[in-house]
């Protein structure tokens, strides 16, 4: 099967079940909890294809290998979902918390954990959501005790080491590892840190197979995941596709673009820009890699032809910049000279030495920093001075195709700017 | 080219790095500083003339931000 | 006159050993007045003292390595010296001595803490940053308590030239530590000169960048 038809509704996964729905019409409609025991969780993982859904993906079952090996681990579900432009986490959270709790039972029990970790984000909908499913389903035999964590509502507060440190009592940014997570994470313990949308896929392939799993996508990317359409679109949502789907096709399911588009930003904010010839492109990481593109956390948002891109990357680095956590030196300098250096960009007649300034400070960034922050607002901009190079040259000559200075990417400032 | 036995490289620590200057001006051939004061470090293994200037700049770091660890 | 007289007369007079012990005190306060002076300009040294900062760090270590020993003489002097009635416990037990025992005691915390800041100093990449750092800041009692010390015990506090030595440490140490407080300590260095004196470059050559 080529994966290239969008998940129709008959045939939803992880919104198969209605949303609000109590344990019991969740456990009517996919079944009870699978008894599959650790290495057979492992292998169905394995033989699925299963990888992560939080954007590095990251074959899960090389992560619960690594974690099992260790001495008490413990389960640590990431849905804080620190990416303005994605909601996917958080609808997961609300419409289906039970899929979400299954997937840390069985990956707990893969690994051997007795602890689990649901970190979410201080959103009221999503926490009464979870503490409503953790309450319907009290304590199951042998289920493993779930502690919920709400972090801050910062861009870096869901990145691998930030999670662990939040959930270990601490502040919500990155810690320098001696040691990766899978040894040595929340309270020193072996962790295994995983996008709830993933833990989520898991609980349907211990149910149905690693060969129904495969069933839609790639055979190189097999299953279904999460975008968050957002942007020119009709209606803006959160839909679940096959992977390997025409990205016009997931626009379509959210309505389909409100007028000619100018690009698209896909994966997220440290993802990459498309320009609109690019919409026939399969939604797979093999097929956008050409683009310096990956799915990443499923973030699709359209930008309409009248509104600059250049104007809105400059936007979106000026907010990377202020998530920094500011613990060290290239990102702390480095993101805000960017980001000064492309608001000239993106202005009229901008000063003659700002490219050569965004090239070189973007130089200094990758691999420098505790986490990839950094690198993966560089790759941002990079895509950016790809896509909109012809915005570019019309700057310098003073012109702006734009007609709109609607902005597009939401740029959230929370009131509190701490981490706590 | 696989590092020879017993090779070892220099480690930053990011957080901890203040962009005080002293390794750089101990082991210039391996470290220079970016425009803000930051060591940029060659990722190679240390050659062998050169080990012990790199411990002498791990030790010079006033917030033992530097280390040499196994390549 | 007799030889036991003579030999009466020179000991009040100043054995040696006395010399030696307020020569060596002297020179203890001047080494420890460039370390703490040192220690403070390491961080901001470039418009005072032209040296990099491994070097100044460098100075720093060894002068107060250098203060170690020549506070070692001290109190052996200070201990053998017959006159007075010292021992070596007392170098580090404070206000246990037979003479004068609160400005020698003061002396003696003074040394106390500068052991404790050398030890930690030598063992920092066992005790990490933060153990060191803390034992550190007790260097800002150590030097007033040496000061202190010296002018409760010495014997030359009258003379001239002791007195625009005491008065020319404390104004080294009072105004690098007020400079240390004031904001214009950290007015940046211009950067060409700090990078150029460090050996940077403004665009990081290819082997180090990828």
């Amino acid at each position: 099967m080529t994966g290239a038809e969008v998940v129709a509704p008959s045939t939803l996964r992880l919104f198969a079940a209605l949303p609000g729905s109590s344990f019991r019409e969740h456990e009517q409609v996919h079944g009870s909890l699978p008894t599959h025991s650790a290495p057979e969780l492992i292998a169905a993982a394995e033989q699925a294809g299963l990888t992560g859904r939080g954007g590095a993906g990251f074959p899960m079952h090389r992560k619960l290998t690594a974690v099992a090996a260790g001495a008490r681990p413990v389960i640590l579900a990431n849905g804080s979902e620190g990416e303005p432009a994605s909601g996917k986490d958080r609808s997961l959270l609300t419409v289906a918390p039970h899929l979400v709790l299954d997937g840390i039972q069985l990956a707990a029990r893969a690994v051997g954990a007795q602890r689990a970790y649901l970190y979410i984000p201080r959103d009221a909908v999503v926490q009464r959501s979870v503490a409503e499913a953790l309450a319907q389903r009290g304590r199951q035999p042998g289920a493993v005790k779930v502690e919920v964590v709400t972090g801050p509502d910062r861009f870096i507060a869901g990145q691998e080491t930030a999670a662990v440190s939040k959930v270990s009592g601490g502040l919500a940014i990155p810690r320098f590892a001696q040691q990766p997570v899978y040894e040595k994470g929340v309270r020193g313990r072996p962790t295994l840190v995983q996008n709830v949308e993933t833990l989520a896929q898991l609980a349907l392939v211990a149910r149905h197979g690693p060969a129904w799993f495969r069933s839609v996508g790639t055979s190189a990317e097999p299953g279904t995941m999460l975008v968050t359409v957002s942007g020119a679109v009709a209606r803006p949502q959160v839909a679940e596709v096959a992977l390997g789907v025409e990205i016009a096709a997931a626009l379509d399911v959210a309505g389909g673009p409100t007028g000619p588009l100018g690009a698209v930003l896909v994966g997220g904010y440290h993802g990459a820009w498309l320009p609109a010839s690019a919409l026939h492109e399969p939604l797979s990481n093999a097929d956008l890699k050409k683009y310096g593109a990956t799915v990443g956390a499923g973030v699709l948002a359209a930008l309409p032809a009248e509104r600059c891109g250049l104007v809105e990357t400059a936007r979106v680095v000026t907010y990377l910049a202020g998530e920094s956590a500011r613990q060290c030196g290239p990102c702390l300098n480095g993101l805000p000279a960017i980001a000064g250096a492309l608001s000239e960009l993106a202005g009229a007649r901008p000063r003659r030495g700002a490219r050569a300034d965004v090239e070189r400070w973007a130089g200094l960034m990758p691999r420098r920093g505790a986490c990839a922050h950094p690198d993966g607002t560089v790759s941002f901009v990079h895509s950016a001075l790809r896509v909109f190079a012809a915005e570019l040259a019309g700057h310098e000559r003073g012109r702006c195709t734009a007609t709109s200075s609607t902005p597009v990417l939401p740029t959230p400032r929370t009131a509190e700017r701490g981490w706590r | 080219m696989s590092p020879a036995v017993g090779a070892r490289r220099l480690r930053l620590d990011p957080v901890a790095c203040d962009g005080r200057g002293l390794c750089a001006e101990l082991l210039h051939e391996l470290i220079e500083l970016d425009e803000w004061g930051f060591p940029l470090i060659s990722p190679d293994p240390v050659p062998p003339e050169l080990e012990l200037l790199a411990l002498r700049a791990a030790s010079a770091c006033p917030v033992l931000a530097l280390r040499l660890v196994p390549a | 006159m007799s030889p036991l007289t003579g030999v009466t007369a020179a000991t009040s007079a100043g054995s040696p050993l006395w010399y030696f012990n307020r020569a060596t005190g002297v020179v203890c306060l001047l080494l420890l007045t460039v370390v703490v002076v040192l220690g403070i300009l390491v961080r901001r040294s470039r418009p005072i003292v032209a040296a990099p900062r491994f070097v100044v760090a460098a100075v720093h270590r060894n002068a107060s390595l250098l203060t170690l020993v020549f506070l070692a003489i001290h109190i052996v002097t200070g201990v053998l010296d017959p006159y007075v009635s010292l021992n070596i416990s007392d170098a580090v037990l404070p206000f246990t001595a037979g003479y004068r025992p609160l400005w020698v005691g003061l002396g003696a915390v003074s040394l106390d803490l500068m052991l404790a800041i050398v030890v930690t100093s030598l063992l920092r990449q066992r005790i990490g940053v933060r153990a060191w750092r803390l034992v550190h800041w007790a260097t800002y009692a150590s030097w007033p308590l040496a000061l202190a010390h010296g002018l409760g015990t010495g014997s030359d506090i009258g003379a001239w030239w002791m007195i625009a030595l005491t008065a020319g440490c404390a104004v080294a140490v009072v105004g690098s530590v007020a400079w240390r407080v004031s904001a214009s300590f950290w007015a940046p260095e211009p950067i060409g000169q700090a990078l150029s004196a460090a050996g940077a470059r403004s665009v990081p050559p290819r082997h180090l960048v990828r």
